[in-house]
């Protein structure tokens, strides 16, 4: 993003300059800072659902999500303190305890952000009780599957879906523990009439949560890194 | 319509009045309704019918109170007090717990004309009606200072008519007619109104960034299925900016935003078309919760009086200020209180809160800027510009001015609605007003699930934002539930988690899955299995709440179990079993359900 102010911050005591249009994250990632993230998907809105982003802002009365906060002139960031870590660890570890996440029988064991966020605030064990919800699966689409038990609900297939594919085949119901990731109006996913079948909700699903069919263990390797370029080449389509 | 007309419909209304020689007014919100004032109502109707010679007016007024004590009926006599001047009328009785069976006692009472109440002395059927009469002079009525529920028992709901015999809609023709929109954000700007809703924001302030900002093109939602709900009539193509009035209430046990929209909807109204003249809006949503028929109902019958009397609509009373009010229904979610998740919701999006800033002052309903208001704060705004920011300023305390409006409930014998000066004390409210024993009330609970539990021993503070504050309970939105000794506050809390649990919409990680996992420990010390590790889980989990939360819901949501920590700690730790083997220390008399079940009714 571009064309506002141009502003200078500090980012764990590094002077960086930055459009006041960017995100605390984008001009982290700009100067190779690196701050965890799980829902942020770059060529997305980002929504600061997941939480494993928030940084500390010198004068905010509590840590502030990188992916959605703007810079501000002088504004004093501080990306990793053994608080923010164990914050981080313990958000991560009710998402854990949130669903069923075996890895050992995922398709996307070795490529999941999941996992990998995981290792990296090195989670290896829960404090807390797993919660061992009984969700739904959705198996009904000929090429891709759903297990909701894999859902960290971070509406990245939500997003995609209404964003970039425009099919908008996907949404949330419910609340609280009972939200859950449905397609069109709770039908199943090979009866929803909108889905385009593009499987860009797989690609991005950071977990196994939606995966190809005929894929084993470990097979699934997701590929999103085309995203930002597809928003930039619609963005300059629209501006010509 | 102009000033004049306005008068002189409110004059006529004034003489009607006048011309009784007894005003009669039955309670006709909620509580007194669903104990049968309808039927008390037309008891004393037919039987007034029946002796014309009586000269009575009878209608149904908003509530007076007492809540826990209806039907009330009030009977007033002598000439109908001016308006604002905080005097009542000559002589008024107030009678609690009517039916119908009391009403040839009362009318053939006041058909004698005696000018002293009934005394037990006076017969049989007299005497019971004595003995239903309040005393007026009670710390109850006495302490209360009446701004926001001024004149309710002299204004009948469903007539804009006695809306204007009460002095209604002066305030926005003065300022129509007679002051720039820049001297109103002065005039509530100085007068130090805060936000009524719990967040105790400055009014003034919010009015002036609304004002400031340049209105907008309406956008629609992200995309074209997000925004469904909406219709092309709500997305004028010209730039604008909306005043919306919040009235999802939704504090188990508070009550004060339904009573004033049941009892005045058009105060709130009238609230809303000043603010709108004042920031430069053209367009108001009501968001009020479908579980509030009776006030939708009334709403709904007064924005068509006010339309029909050019009070909203095009062109107001004359001037070249048009303010259009659409009323839309919360479908039960408490986050949709939540001034984001509200906006969601209007746009017909899942009402689900989204980060701040933007705050909705300057990127609000579909992108325009949007002033949001409590039905509490916008139902102070005429008072203020009918009666001067100095007057409202000299209410209250130095930091919180004016008057605060709380639901009394729990173990007290006074129950009902109450509005106080800001910085009455706890103890004045509880034990005085509310007539609580003294030394048998444990806590009181402000602020609902976002609140804490201030401890009998801290009943001297003072009631204002600052005070509540430092105590690690909030203001809120005025909901007070005191409760005496039977009350478990491990159940307290674990009551208002539950709520949270229940409400939660989902969004953000930690209070999604953080608000179960609290319950869960809850429920576990509960029982007396939970261990000192568990306390300290427990604690470090309520902060995760608080600090990593999305929106205000989550963030506040560990309050109740934070504020029975500091407080009742002891009886945490009583709980424990590693720490004296002992299981939990109430008997079967005070069961640990009763607190929270106390809270649910």
């Amino acid at each position: 993003m571009s064309g506002g102010r141009v502003i200078t911050l500090q980012i764990d005591g590094r002077d960086c300059g930055a459009d006041e249009n960017q995100t605390i994250l984008e001009v982290a990632q700009e100067n190779g800072i690196f701050i965890p993230t799980l829902c942020h998907l770059n060529g997305l809105h980002p929504v600061g659902g997941c939480r494993i982003c928030m940084v500390e802002v010198e004068g905010a009365p509590r840590p502030l999500p990188a992916c959605v906060t703007h810079p501000a002139e002088g504004m004093r960031v501080t990306t990793d303190t053994p608080e923010l870590r164990r914050r981080r660890r313990l958000i991560l570890e009710l998402m854990l305890a949130e669903g069923n996440h075996v890895c050992a029988v995922c398709v996307v064991n070795g490529h999941c952000e999941l996992q990998e966020l995981a290792l990296q605030l090195g989670v290896d064990h829960l404090e807390i009780p797993a919660l061992y919800p009984r969700r739904e699966v959705d198996a009904s689409h000929p090429r891709f599957g759903l297990d909701r038990n894999r859902c960290v609900l971070c509406t990245r297939c939500v997003r995609v879906c209404g964003e970039i594919e425009g099919a908008h085949t996907w949404d949330v119901m419910g609340r609280g523990l009972k939200a859950a990731i449905i397609s069109d109006l709770n039908q199943p996913w090979g009866e929803a009439e909108s889905c385009t079948a593009c499987g860009k909700c797989v690609q991005v699903c950071p977990t196994g949560a939606l995966f190809e069919k005929g894929k084993a263990t470990g097979e699934m390797v997701k590929r999103h890194l085309h995203l930002p370029l597809l928003t930039a080449m619609r963005k300059e389509e629209e501006e010509r | 319509m102009n000033p004049e007309e306005l008068q002189r419909i409110a004059a006529e209304e004034l003489q009607a009045k006048s011309a009784a020689k007894h005003r009669i007014g039955v309670c006709t919100a909620s509580g007194c309704l669903s104990c049968g004032s309808r039927e008390v109502l037309k008891a004393i109707e037919q039987e007034a019918a029946a002796r014309p010679e009586a000269n009575l007016r009878i209608e149904g007024v908003g509530c007076m109170g007492l809540c826990s004590r209806g039907p009330l009926v009030m009977v007033q006599s002598g000439p109908v007090p001016a308006e604002n001047s905080g005097a009542g009328a000559e002589t008024a009785f107030l009678f609690k717990e009517l039916t119908p069976a009391d009403a040839p006692a009362l009318v053939a009472y006041l058909e004698q004309q005696k000018s002293d109440p009934p005394t037990v002395a006076a017969g049989s059927t007299a005497s019971s009606l004595a003995a239903k009469r309040c005393d007026l002079s009670a710390p109850f009525f006495r302490r209360q200072v009446k701004v926001v529920l001024e004149q309710f028992e002299n204004i009948d709901p469903e007539r804009i008519e006695s809306y204007l015999a009460a002095g209604g809609y002066r305030a926005l023709l003065d300022c129509l007619h007679h002051r720039r929109p820049v001297e109103i954000i002065d005039e509530i700007t100085r007068s130090g109104l805060r936000g009524r809703g719990g967040g105790g924001y400055p009014v003034g302030l919010k009015w002036s960034t609304v004002a400031k900002a340049g209105a907008f093109v309406p956008q629609a939602g992200r995309s074209s299925r997000q925004s469904a709900g909406a219709t092309a009539a709500d997305r004028p193509d010209g730039p604008r900016k909306y005043v919306i009035c919040n009235a999802d209430e939704g504090d188990p046990g508070a009550f004060m935003d339904r009573s004033v929209l049941e009892c005045a909807p058009h105060r709130v109204l009238e609230g809303m078309a000043i603010a709108a003249y004042a920031v430069g809006a053209d367009f108001g949503y009501l968001y009020v919760r479908a579980e509030y028929p009776l006030a939708v109902e009334r709403l709904r019958k007064a924005i068509v009086q006010a339309e029909k009397r050019g009070l909203l609509g095009r062109n107001i009373g004359g001037s070249a200020f048009n303010f259009q009010v659409e009323i839309r229904l919360g479908a039960g979610a408490f986050v949709c209180g939540e001034e984001t998740a509200l906006l969601a919701s209007i746009e017909g999006r899942r009402g689900q809160p989204r980060p701040r800033p933007p705050y909705p002052a300057e990127h609000g309903l579909w992108g325009c800027p949007t002033l949001i208001n409590n039905v509490e704060t916008l139902a102070n705004v005429a008072a203020i510009i009918n009666r001067g920011a100095d007057w409202f300023a000299a209410l209250g305390t130095e930091k919180s001015k004016g008057t605060k409006v709380f639901a009394l409930a729990g173990k007290i014998k006074n129950t009902g609605l109450i509005e106080v000066p800001m910085g009455i004390s706890i103890h004045e409210i509880v034990h005085e007003m509310g007539s609580g024993e003294v030394g048998g009330i444990k806590a009181v609970q402000t602020g609902g699930p976002s609140g804490g539990c201030i401890p009998a021993e801290h009943f001297h503070l003072p009631v204002d934002y600052e005070s509540l504050q430092a105590e690690g309970s909030i203001m809120g939105s005025g909901g007070m539930i005191i409760m005496d000794e039977g009350a478990a506050m491990v159940d307290v809390a674990r009551f208002f988690m539950e709520f949270c649990v229940e409400e939660s919409c989902g969004k953000c990680a930690p209070c999604r899955v953080g608000t179960t996992q609290v319950l869960l420990l809850l429920e576990k010390i509960g029982r007396g299995e939970g261990t000192a590790a568990d306390l300290g889980q427990l604690e470090e989990l309520c902060h995760l709440l608080q600090q990593t939360s999305l929106c205000g819901l989550g963030q506040s949501a560990a309050n109740p179990v934070l504020s029975t920590l500091r407080f009742f700690r002891r009886e945490y730790e009583q709980l424990l079993v590693d720490n004296t083997g002992k299981s939990n220390e109430t008997d079967g008399s005070q069961s640990p359900q009763q607190g929270p079940q106390e809270v649910k009714k």
